[in-house]
């Protein structure tokens, strides 16, 4: 199948973007270097094009009760016009998706999930649907998003809207929001570990959107900033990447995101047993950050050993731009995720010393 | 994309300087431009003998990994260590900085390398 196009294909070329498939998606891996992009947006901004990313209406009057039990976070928690971060996961407690709940109200939500796990997503909320009283729609086609991020991205923003943008708090949205003349969506969250928004807008009108920002961002150093950095940045955030850190093999437990799976909400939910039954068992891995002490940079899939014994394999690992260390995820046995413990990683057949650290790596800078 | 007369190419975008029995490689302006910005350069040790093809040292970018490949089969006889520290210099100059000078083990093997003309055309193609 040949990769499809979003609406900023052309704005991508005209920028030298590299373009690579992601997902199955024409996507710019960079545009004129990933270091540069990634200090873009923690220095200044970046935006991003994530058209790419899947969004799936669910409306009617038990649209409430439908996610409490497809989902894993407790939506009781969530006010009109917040998002929430969740898990949806598999009757044996895998992960499904990894996604943002937009609630416009207690019978409308949005759903913005991952774009490789569309399909499969939409499928899995059908087959879930039961008796609920509720229509789900994919509107992945019809929308468009580019993700404004760095300590800039306020006051860039703030220069094409009339809305305050003060007003808007961490993780909650504002409908109809005039960006330009674009009729937008737009909610402060982000994936990146900086302040900044995530802005949605029919197809046609996300390019209007786009240039106006870079032309509005450009006195502030703002940069177009492609897939490769958005991995950079989400990784040392310590925000996990569908298929790396979580998958339908490796549960949100595991992956240290219990926050978000509420063992206690009061309904039923699917993956609830297992993912009780794998706490109260005790986890026997688990994921944990680590920092290389020999030389060499550590890569997603390269094996750990603890002497001869195979621990675990790296979920994702780089030359961090912003510590300038090398430093990955382990997903390892549980009694090896010690702080300061030495373990090695395997890089091309050769075993290098790294050792446990904090997983929250951006603490450390 | 920037390509001097009188080495050698690769397929897999090497290049060869040869000196008598002796020849500098690097990689191509197009490799260094198709990785992007090089972060970390692994450098075999003096002495060891590889065969061609096989995998000599590895650079990788932010983003991912890549072997390095012998273009003949040789001898390691020098290594540039700047590039342990300042491994960008493949980014900056990718001709200039060579990454290991090597001993010819038969230099027959050169025919079967690409001119400057041969790899301009075989970079059209890829």
């Amino acid at each position: 199948m040949v990769a499809k196009k979003t609406p900023l294909y052309d704005e991508h070329i005209r920028l030298g973007g590299k373009i690579i498939d992601y997902a199955g998606w024409f996507l710019p891996v960079q545009y004129v270097g990933l270091i540069e992009e990634h200090e873009a947006v923690r220095n200044n901004a970046g935006i991003f094009d994530v058209s790419h990313m899947g969004e799936i209406a669910v409306k009617g009057e038990d649209a409430f009760d439908y996610l409490q039990y497809l989902l894993t976070n407790d939506l009781s928690k969530l006010t009109d016009n917040q998002v929430m971060y969740t898990f949806m996961c598999y009757p044996h407690g895998g992960v499904v998706d990894d996604l943002l709940v937009y609630k416009y109200n207690q019978e409308e939500y949005l759903l913005v999930v991952n774009a490789a796990n569309i399909d499969k997503d939409f499928k899995w909320m059908i087959d879930n649907k039961k008796g609920y009283n509720i229509i789900i729609e994919n509107l992945s086609e019809q929308i468009g998003e580019v993700a404004l991020q760095g300590p800039k991205a306020q006051v860039i923003l703030q220069k094409l809207t009339d809305f305050d943008l003060s007003e808007l708090k961490f993780f909650y949205l504002k409908r109809d929001v005039n960006i330009a003349g674009v009729n937008t969506m737009i909610s402060r969250t982000g994936y990146t570990g900086e302040d900044g928004f995530e802005i949605y807008a029919k197809g046609e009108d996300i390019v209007k959107v786009w240039k106006s920002i870079l032309e509005a961002g450009e006195e502030y150093g703002l940069k177009p900033a492609g897939l490769g950095s958005r991995d950079t940045l989400r990784f040392e955030a310590s925000l996990p990447l569908y298929g790396h850190e979580i998958s339908e093999e490796v549960t949100p437990l595991e992956g240290g995101f219990k926050f978000f799976v509420k063992l206690n909400k009061v309904q039923d939910f699917i993956g609830k047993e297992a993912l009780s039954r794998q706490w109260n068992e005790g986890l026997k891995r688990k994921l944990a950050g680590f920092e290389m002490i020999g030389r060499g940079i550590p890569r997603e899939g390269y094996e750990i050993f603890k002497g001869d014994k195979k621990i675990g394999y790296v979920t994702t690992g780089y030359m961090s731009p912003t510590l300038k260390k090398n430093i990955g995820n382990a997903l390892i046995d549980a009694e090896e995720t010690e702080l300061g413990n030495e373990i090695d990683i395997m890089i091309r057949n050769k075993p290098v010393k790294a050792k446990i650290i904090d997983k929250k790596f951006l603490k450390n800078k | 994309m920037k390509i001097l007369k009188d080495l050698y190419y690769t397929k897999d975008h090497e290049w060869l300087r040869v000196e008598g029995d002796e020849a500098y490689i690097g990689l191509t302006d197009y490799a260094q431009d198709s990785l992007g910005d090089i972060v970390y350069v692994e450098l075999p040790e003096v002495d060891d003998e590889f065969n061609k093809e096989d995998a000599f040292s590895a650079v990788e970018s932010v983003k991912a990994a890549s072997d390095v490949y012998m273009p003949v089969d040789g001898r390691i006889v020098e290594v540039n260590e700047s590039l342990l520290d300042e491994p960008n210099l493949l980014n900056e100059d990718p001709y200039k900085n060579w990454i290991v000078k090597i001993e010819i083990a038969d230099k027959s093997q050169l025919e079967e390398l690409m001119t400057s003309d041969e790899y301009e055309q075989y970079l059209e193609e890829v």
